[in-house]
């Protein structure tokens, strides 16, 4: 089998005022032609192993090889093969569309001829090429992404890191994007993608690295994940945290899974999502419990971290964040751990 | 959609790590990212503010408002004043070297570079090219309105040119100063903040606005051998007559010294921040 990416036991730990232990043992193999998401809430280590790969970042323990060139070793090599877009990657405000290409072009030693013809294509592929020659600042942040991912093909990399290239993003944009990493996919590049969104992962990966706290928690194609997980999650709210508590046990039966109690929000991930809404509601009017809410949603990250560690994800970054949000958050998790009690049956 | 272009192989050079090979990349990479820094100049109106209305602005001042009030031996106040505006120009263009890389840090646009298969230093090569050239654009902009208002050097174009190269050299030696600043600090604001109590001690208790004997005896040793206000004696004398050698020789050593410890401590900075 030959492997795009291998990733072979990397540590990296930030010293500072705050020393965060990003890396703590990651490993795993990309084949060649395939999409590899990555997939872990803010401060999983995502964006520090995307870091690495692109020989950005050392690793304090470890080795990493893309292409089977060592990153370190072989960085100028290794740098000349991929391509790297996303959340930290940016293009120049000041230029525009076209001179960022032809600077990105410029800066990987091709042909300036080449350059000029490439930064057209690129341009148009990406539908930007009424807007190639304004100045960034006047770019949507749709417009913008586009023309980062754009940035990062100029060289034709045979490998590309895409670090949340959709974050922040609205949905049409969103969607757009996915097309437009899924006609690359087709043409036979490696890409890896770090995503916090378990669609994102679903729809452009076919394998997947769960991580929570510089650890790989758990891998396998989407569809195995979901497996476990149970393919949709129904949601009911109610008025009273005494309904909530008999709702759970009723919910329960539903399926599998265990059942989890959030505040007034008893959560259960089932198969049969419309099959299994019919048996909870009338279990509920059984016994006379009338719902505020009931809703049937595709599992989010939140949820293959709950079926997988048995609490939510954690948002590293939560003391810096807003006040407000980051009390929600805590009053969230202190919800969900006060959950665990009622959650029957565990999940492997 | 995109037609076939082709083979990527056929149109990136060759990679080699021969030294002529990594010359040749680094003068390229320098040029590229100067021409992006010089265009950015052209279009952020800050930029160009500070390097053509802020200098004009300057000479007027102190041509039309202060200068009656500052006596200067041997010379008329103009005269005395213009080859302090040169100085204090550039330095204050400086700032946008360590502005503009903290915005580059902020922004993840170095983290884009570290990832392509450029050279290392041109990030800082052609950042402190690009002020050079920009400050070629300054000087030329200032003698032109020093010439508007009166000012008329003594000695001829050739020394006039010799007092002009100074001035860039010693400027391109700043731009390194201020590049270590922007790559220490953790953003542009701080930057900013960080650049100004360097500057103004050094372009304001200086010999480029008024005569140092004017000074309190206690500030006069630091304001007459500070590296501004030798740059500027050195200038004076060549624009205007006067010893010559002793302030050109100790501008050099400024400049030269400067280079020799700012240029790996800026390189270092870069390297290591993370």
């Amino acid at each position: 089998m030959q492997y795009s990416i291998e990733a072979e036991g990397l540590e990296k730990t930030f010293t500072g005022k705050h020393t965060v232990r990003a890396l703590d043992g990651v490993s795993f193999k990309v084949e060649e032609g395939t999409v590899f998401g990555l997939l872990g809430p803010n401060g999983s280590g995502k964006t520090t192993a995307v870091r690495i790969l692109t020989t950005i970042l050392k690793p304090d323990a470890g080795h990493a090889r893309v292409l089977g060139h060592d990153v370190e070793k072989k960085a100028g090599l290794v740098r000349s093969l991929i391509g790297l877009a996303g959340q930290y990657a940016a293009v120049d405000e000041n230029l525009t569309g076209r001179e960022n290409l032809r600077m990105v072009g410029n800066l990987n030693h091709l042909d300036r001829s080449f350059i000029d013809g490439r930064a057209k294509d690129l341009l148009e592929q990406f539908d930007l090429a009424d807007a190639g020659d304004r100045p960034l600042k006047t770019y949507s942040g749709g417009m913008r992404r586009r023309l980062d991912l754009a940035a990062a093909l100029v060289a034709h990399p045979t490998v590309l890191f895409l670090d949340e290239p959709t974050t922040g993003l609205d949905p049409q944009s969103r969607n757009d994007l996915w097309e437009v990493i899924e006609s690359l996919v087709g043409g036979g590049t490696t890409v890896l993608l770090t995503t916090q969104y378990l669609e994102e992962a679903d729809r452009l990966a076919s394998t997947l690295a769960v991580l929570d706290h510089g650890h790989v928690i758990a891998g396998g194609t989407p569809a195995e994940l979901k497996a476990d997980l149970g393919a949709t999650v129904l949601e009911v709210g109610l008025a009273t945290m005494e309904d909530a508590a008999r709702t759970a046990p009723l919910l329960d039966t539903l399926g599998d899974h265990a059942t989890s109690l959030n505040g007034t929000v008893v959560e259960v991930t089932v198969d049969d999502g419309p099959r299994a809404a019919m048996a909870g509601l009338r279990a509920l009017d059984q016994q006379g419990i009338v719902p505020l809410s009931f809703t049937l949603r595709e599992p989010s990250l939140d949820d293959v971290f709950l079926a997988l560690t048995g609490r939510r994800a954690e948002d590293e970054n939560e003391e810096t964040g807003d006040p407000d949000q980051v009390r929600r958050r805590r009053a969230r998790r202190r919800a969900a751990t006060e959950a665990m009690p009622i959650a029957t049956g565990e999940l492997s | 959609m995109t037609t076939a272009v082709v083979d990527p192989s056929t149109s990136r050079a060759p990679h080699s790590d021969s030294l002529a090979s990594r010359i040749r990349w680094a003068v390229s990479d320098t040029l590229t990212l100067a021409k992006r820094n010089l265009l950015a100049v052209t279009r952020i109106p800050e930029a160009l503010f500070f390097s053509t209305v802020q200098p004009i602005m300057f000479v007027l001042l102190f041509r039309y408002v202060f200068g009656d009030a500052i006596t200067t031996p041997g010379t008329d106040y103009v005269n005395y004043l213009m080859p302090g505006i040169f100085v204090q120009t550039v330095a204050f263009g400086a700032v946008s070297t360590s502005i503009g890389l903290a915005e580059d840090l902020q922004k993840g646009l170095i983290e884009r570079f570290r990832a392509l298969p450029m050279a290392r230093s041109a990030v800082l090569t052609g950042r402190t090219t690009a002020d050079l050239v920009r400050n070629v654009f300054v000087v030329i902009i200032i003698t032109a309105v020093g010439f508007a208002v009166g000012f008329r050097p003594t000695t001829g174009v050739l020394p006039y040119v010799a007092g002009i190269l100074l001035i860039l050299l010693f400027a391109y030696a700043l731009s390194w100063g201020f590049a270590v600043i922007g790559l220490s600090a953790s953003n542009s604001e701080t930057a900013q903040v960080m650049s100004f109590p360097l500057l103004f001690p050094l372009t304001f208790i200086s010999s480029a606005f008024v005569p140092v004997a004017s000074m309190p005896s206690w500030l006069r040793g630091f304001a007459t051998y500070q590296p501004v206000s030798v740059t500027v004696t050195a200038c004076r004398a060549l624009m205007l007559g006067g010893p010559t050698a002793s302030w050109v020789i100790q501008t050099l050593a400024w400049t030269i010294g400067f280079l020799i410890v700012l240029v790996p401590l800026a390189s270092w900075r870069y390297r290591t921040r993370t």
